[in-house]
């Protein structure tokens, strides 16, 4: 294929009408991960044997299955979304060795696709972390420079998608973990509207926030995933009975007369000046497409970091009290013959977690405990409310808003992880979705002069997945940007 | 509400959790938790006396399925990944009550 139709659409295209075999498609992208995962350490699993083994079923059924939408594409899964009888480590020790016995709902609906999943993608353990740093099994690089973080939780999944070793990932999103990483890594990373999606078989890291969508190259595939991942699912209360929209029919995306906000204020602080250079520049793409920008107001923005730090910690800990040595993954060996299930536990749990989840299950616990439960968790729910009100309002007048994914490019390796606060003061534009639930993307938004990506951000309505994408596609066609690509991997990997 | 953790309030709050710290790690956590609850602080600028908590960006109550019979995942299958199991399909653990 031409260099730049490696995309799901383009794949999916070319094993329908057939053109190329699942197979070839699959031992490309296996020899791509070959070549070049020991320095970038995007999958913590690469499933080589089960992968060509299904691209060849999939070539065998091609007559029958000429309509599945991702018929014949490579897709690498984040680390914690379950796939029966392959590893399942959510990036900790606790679950080292862990084989799930099913499929995630949104694995299922993958294959019933016509998917080929061809690993797992490393992660921050259990989700929680902006670098990839806190995962059990070591960090994943940036593909545009190696020495640098590719965001978080989800660079794995990022960095895999960057560097062309798979054309889509999914992931998920509970503060930033698909936006952020997309972001860094220069590509496009779509958090759902909560409950579009089903989080059945997702390894719960906070209930209320959590949300699974698709990492990709272009709009167009991000759409194209989400029409697969989305819709009702009997197992899981919490996702929407709302139908998927048909998304196919939005693009090439028309952004005459759609109106975009912008919270100016919340850009006056902290944000690198590329950042913002970068920001300006694709607002004028869409603006020049003829889309309206106008500012809007989100008082309440400032809380979102704190209240996100006090809500998602205290979910985390209700969440991860099911990982005891009971059930699945380690167990400690107790020294005493005297010693019961409560030492178990907590010598379990004590080796199998890292310092970044033990931090935040510390977090939560504290706000969840008795005598700080209203000051902390309660008071935090209630500006929760008034942050949702601001977008309440601020969507009366628009119909997307804008800013950046992240204050900064990515920084380097190291550079963070000893000040879990810098940390997450870096979560500043992405928490707010999650608290309030809507969706959002992050698009590639140009490189800083150092070629280090940057993310422009598009937060919607509730279930208004179609004008994120739609506003998304609109500044791709035109973005000066659009075929760059990382060099760091590209010999290697012998081009994209 | 005080906001400067002390090693003992760390350690109280690691029992809570199930968790056993080292002395290193508890000396870790009472100045990063501290830093983190400090930072929260501005929450209280707040006034949230008419406002609601929200639990969950859901819309009101989920549709719950109806409660029929259907099968459930195989004994053996959730058994699969036990540390340690014990006779007749059981997961055993450490002795609870002698």
């Amino acid at each position: 294929m031409a260099p730049g139709a490696w995309t799901v659409t383009g794949i999916r295209a070319a094993v329908a009408g057939g053109d190329l075999s699942a197979r070839d498609v699959c031992a490309r992208y296996l020899d791509r991960i070959a070549a070049t995962d020991q320095r970038l350490r995007a999958f913590s699993a690469v499933l080589r044997d089960a992968a060509l083994a299904r691209a060849e079923e999939v070539d065998a059924r091609r007559d029958a299955w000429r309509d599945r939408p991702l018929l014949g594409v490579p897709v690498a899964v984040k680390d914690v979304i379950c796939t029966r009888g392959e590893p399942t480590t959510a990036g900790s020790r606790i679950l080292a060795g862990y084989r799930p016995p099913y499929d995630a709902t949104v694995v299922s609906r993958l294959l019933d696709a016509g998917a080929v999943v061809v690993g797992k993608t490393n992660c921050d353990e259990f989700a929680m972390g902006s670098s990839t740093e806190h995962s059990a099994y070591g960090p994943t690089r940036n593909p545009w420079a190696l020495d640098r973080i590719p965001g978080g939780s989800s660079g794995g999944a990022a960095a895999a998608v960057a560097a062309g070793l798979a054309p889509a990932s999914i992931a998920t999103d509970t503060g930033g973990s698909i936006r952020q990483p997309a972001a860094l890594c220069g590509v496009v990373g779509l958090k759902p509207t909560y409950g579009r999606v089903s989080r059945y078989g997702l390894l719960a890291f906070a209930s209320s926030l959590d949300q699974i969508g698709p990492l990709t190259w272009t709009v167009a595939d991000a759409a194209a995933v989400l029409q697969v991942l989305a819709g009702p699912d009997p197992r899981d209360a919490t996702a929407s009975t709302e139908p998927a929209p048909d998304l196919s029919q939005l693009l090439p995306g028309d952004v005459r007369g759609t109106r975009i906000g912008v919270p100016r204020v919340a850009l006056d602080d902290g944000v690198d000046p590329e950042v913002l250079e970068a920001f300006s520049a694709a607002l004028a793409i869409l603006s020049e497409r003829g889309a309206e920008v106008c500012d809007v107001d989100l008082p309440h923005m400032q809380y979102a970091v704190p209240v996100y730090y006090l809500v998602a910690p205290a979910e985390a800990s209700s969440n991860l009290a099911r990982y005891d040595g009971v059930r699945y993954g380690h167990r400690a060996t107790l020294d005493s013959a005297a010693a019961g299930v409560p030492e178990m536990y907590a010598r379990t749990r004590s080796e199998g977690f890292g310092a970044e989840v033990k931090r935040r299950i510390m977090l939560g616990t504290y706000a969840l405990s008795a005598g700080y439960y209203d000051a902390y968790y309660v008071h935090a729910q209630r500006v929760r409310s008034l942050i949702r009100s601001d977008y309440d309002h601020a969507f009366a007048a628009v119909d997307a808003i804008a800013m950046p994914t992240t204050p900064t490019p990515a920084f380097r390796i190291g550079e963070r992880i000893d000040d879990p606060l810098s940390m997450y003061l870096g979560d500043v534009f992405t928490v707010s979705a999650n608290l309030t639930g809507l969706p959002a993307i992050s698009l590639p938004g140009g490189l800083t002069r150092a070629r280090l990506p940057i993310g422009f951000q598009l937060i919607g309505r509730p279930f208004d997945e179609a004008t994120l994408l739609r506003i998304g596609d609109a500044l791709e066609q035109d973005a000066p940007w659009r075929d760059e690509r990382p060099a760091a991997l590209d010999s290697a990997a012998g081009g994209y | 509400m005080p906001t400067v953790l002390t090693a003992a309030d760390v350690q109280r709050i690691a029992a809570l959790a199930h968790l056993e710290l080292s002395d290193a790690e508890v000396a870790l956590f009472t100045t990063q938790l501290t830093q983190i609850l400090e930072y929260a602080e501005r929450l209280k600028e707040v006034d949230t006396s008419a406002v609601s908590a929200t639990w969950h960006p859901g819309a009101g109550a989920p549709d719950l399925r109806p409660d029929t019979e259907r099968p459930s995942l195989p004994r053996e299958a959730a058994l699969a990944g036990a540390p340690e199991r014990g006779p007749d399909g059981l997961f055993r653990v450490p002795k609870v009550i002698d």
